[in-house]
């Protein structure tokens, strides 16, 4: 992209913005969504809540098991010898 | 190390599915002992079962995530949780709201949404934002063009804010919330 291409609209920004922490955009709509960033304060607001949203999904990725299916699934390992 | 993953790839399974998750992670367990000489390196047992799992899942799954009820693309695609909470302001005394609507929900909250989605975004979206694989593993896992993962991974983040915004108003975290 060039210094004078015009900013992305704000929809298409926000419609981008989890390819764009996830790193999936090509270098140029990269680079176009992080100039959107830059200048528009509301988008920044959308942006950090897309990062909340997605820590919120990966710390609700807790490993819990009640114990009867902990004990059922290792006696099955057992049975296949491990 | 089987014994040792048991409880993260029951979770994982739990994720994935509320079909007999319990039978999915003994299907993986079966599979990986079937197939243990392949392993080189104990080091990497977690990360295979947890593959393995999500193998068996996709085998399982085949027919389930081909004609899975289709989504109305434009109505999830205009929708957006950090909009929508803006406008609806369910908890008005916070500064915080969009952290505390999300604070709102616990662990049980958050399967139940993940299970309302349809399975074609949910895989996606659990694979990739709570196991931490890339999206090209992904696409090898589900056998998927790298495309499609993309496109599912999309509609699934749009659809997951939905259903979170309408779990919440249907289980009543936000009078829980606003109460606070």
């Amino acid at each position: 992209m060039t210094p004078d291409e015009p900013l992305i609209p704000c929809s298409e920004a926000v419609e981008r913005l989890w390819e764009y922490l996830d790193r999936t955009l090509s270098a140029e709509d990269q680079a176009r969504v992080e100039q959107h960033l830059a200048f528009c304060r509301r988008c920044c607001g959308e942006l950090e809540f897309a990062r909340e949203l997605r820590a919120f999904l990966a710390t609700a990725a807790a490993d819990e098991i009640p114990p009867d299916v902990r004990e059922r699934l290792q006696g099955f390992v057992r049975e296949l010898g491990g | 190390m089987a014994t040792q993953a048991i409880p993260g790839l029951y979770a994982l399974a739990r994720r994935l599915t509320d079909q007999s998750p319990e039978d999915l992670v003994q299907e993986c367990l079966l599979r990986a002992y079937r197939a243990y000489g392949e392993l080189a390196d104990d080091a990497a047992g977690p990360a295979w079962l947890r593959r393995i799992l999500v193998n068996a899942f996709r085998d399982r799954l085949r027919k389930e995530m081909r004609s899975v009820e289709e989504v109305s693309v434009e109505d999830v695609d205009e929708f957006s949780l950090y909009r929508t909470l803006a406008e609806e302001d369910p908890f008005p005394y916070s500064d915080t709201l969009h952290l505390d609507f999300l604070r709102a929900f616990g662990r049980e909250d958050v399967r139940a949404v993940l299970l309302r989605l349809p399975v074609r975004y949910r895989a996606p979206l659990v694979l990739r934002y709570m196991e931490g694989f890339s999206t090209k593993e992904i696409a090898r896992l589900l056998d998927e063009p790298l495309g499609t993962v993309l496109a599912q991974l999309h509609r699934g983040r749009k659809r997951f804010e939905r259903e979170l915004w309408d779990y919440a108003n249907e289980s009543g975290l936000l009078a829980k919330g606003a109460g606070r």
